[in-house]
């Protein structure tokens, strides 16, 4: 039996690309990981996701699988007896965990991204109250789904521990550039634990980017690139 | 397993409910179809749905699964029979992957077709065309996108089966014909005419009206 070539394309920044690296991690599967500039997009890339020309794509000995949740699903699936599983076995618990994935990248992470995206004062905050309600509404899911567990995937880091765990360094760094509290330890004090247990596992602290590093992401290369965006569209 | 296990709510116009109605159909599961009026929500939807307060939503022993998408997925994990997904893990991750392509970059452009006219029209139908010769390639040797049998793909995709005809029909525009695109239409015939969809469609002279309806009200808001 040969060895499995594995291979990520990706970027340090990238909450889609953070997640499906924990979840290798944890698999303990063995990758080589290639930085993409999405500036400048690599043939590598563009040979392996014509279609949306993004990251994360892994490729396994030459087969491409791209979207982030499809990947997670997939390395489960094709790794299902290494490691620990990344979605429930229950195929109710399975629905749930997808509902709520989808639930934390269309709405809650999206809704953060428009706090720092806002032009006005009501825009932003707008935002901030979509987020916090999305937020208020995982705190209860984290009590249901952790049963009194440290992860919502229980004694281990499962689907919606990454999908939800890969956001929280935006998340920071936006709490940071906005000046605001989001992760509000009286209002989410379940969460918040989660979130410092989620933070210091060795799966995650390799492949989390510092919030620094973020809050300096937003600032120097995000904000300038949609206020020039703004400029021409007008 | 008693038809009163399972429960859908639904209206009769949604493709969503119809995707679920399909699944339940490919696995030949019973259950009891409840008809919503989105302008006034039973208390029963609000409760099982809190968080979007939409259709179609699945309720098997009391427990409420939401999104199109994850009940389908859902059925096929609850009963093994007659499969949905291939088994092969990147068989299946290809078709997730393909499906999600439908759901997020197909449907907005075809929405935004059927809504729009002039140059944003034509602007919209340039895009959908691009997507729509990539679903023309992934049925290359194959009746349906599941392969002999209807899959998670075909059930996806499934509503533009018979809503295509309709938009073409209103915007007098021809969109899918066997010279532009042979298998995406040989498709659309084969799913119309299989035995899990024939029956469960809704009805045409309605869907007519209504989108009718749709497209003069969203022309004259631009006005």
């Amino acid at each position: 039996m040969g060895e499995r070539e594995l291979k990520l394309l990706g970027t340090w920044v990238s909450p889609y690309v953070i997640r499906v690296r924990v979840v290798l991690n944890q698999k303990g599967l063995k990758y080589e990981y290639f930085e993409q500039d999405l500036t400048n997009k690599s043939e590598l890339l563009l040979k392996y996701n014509p279609i949306h020309k993004k990251v994360p794509v892994l490729i396994d000995n030459d087969q491409p699988v791209c979207e982030s949740l499809v990947i997670l699903q997939y390395i489960d699936e094709a790794w299902s007896k290494t490691g620990p599983s990344v979605l429930p076995t229950d195929p109710y618990e399975r629905a749930m965990a997808r509902f709520w994935a989808v639930y934390i990248d269309d709405k809650v992470f999206l809704a953060s991204a428009g706090i720092l995206k806002a032009t006005t004062e009501e825009a932003k905050a707008e935002k901030i109250i979509e987020t916090m309600a999305g937020l208020e509404l995982l705190e209860e899911t984290f009590k249901k789904c952790s049963k009194g567990k440290p992860f919502f995937g229980g004694d281990t880091i499962g689907f919606l521990d990454v999908t939800l765990g890969s956001c929280l360094v935006w998340l920071k760094a936006t709490e940071k550039v906005s000046e605001l509290t989001l992760l509000d330890g009286n209002k989410f004090p379940k969460l918040v634990k989660w979130t410092e247990q989620f933070l210091s596992a060795d799966c995650v602290k390799e492949v989390m980017p510092k919030v620094e590093k973020v809050e300096e992401y937003i600032n120097k290369t995000l904000k300038p690139k949609w206020a020039a965006a703004a400029t021409s569209s007008k | 397993m008693e038809a009163e296990e399972m429960e859908l709510f639904g209206i009769w116009s949604s493709p969503y409910v119809l995707r679920v109605i399909w699944a339940l159909n490919i696995k030949k599961i019973k259950y009891k179809y409840i008809e919503e009026d989105l302008n006034n929500k039973s208390n029963l939807l609000l409760h099982y749905n809190p968080v979007y307060k939409k259709v179609p939503v699945l309720v098997y022993k009391g427990k409420p699964i939401c999104e199109s998408m994850i009940i389908v997925e859902f059925i096929e994990e609850t009963w093994k029979n007659d499969s949905i997904f291939p088994k092969d893990p990147y068989e299946k991750a290809k078709a997730r992957f393909l499906a999600k392509f439908v759901e997020d970059k197909l449907s907005p452009p075809m929405w935004r077709f059927f809504t729009t006219k002039g140059k944003d029209q034509e602007e919209a139908y340039e895009s959908f065309t691009d997507y729509l010769a990539i679903l023309e390639r992934e049925l290359e040797g194959k009746e349906f996108f599941g392969g002999e049998n209807i899959g998670f793909v075909d059930i996806l995709l499934g509503c533009m089966s018979y809503v295509v005809p309709i938009y073409e029909e209103i915007t007098d525009f021809e969109i899918i014909t066997k010279e532009k695109f042979p298998l995406l239409h040989a498709w659309m015939q084969a799913f119309l005419s299989s035995d899990i969809v024939r029956d469960n469609l809704p009805p045409r002279d309605e869907l007519l009206y209504r989108y009718r309806k749709i497209r003069e009200a969203f022309l004259s808001k631009d006005n």
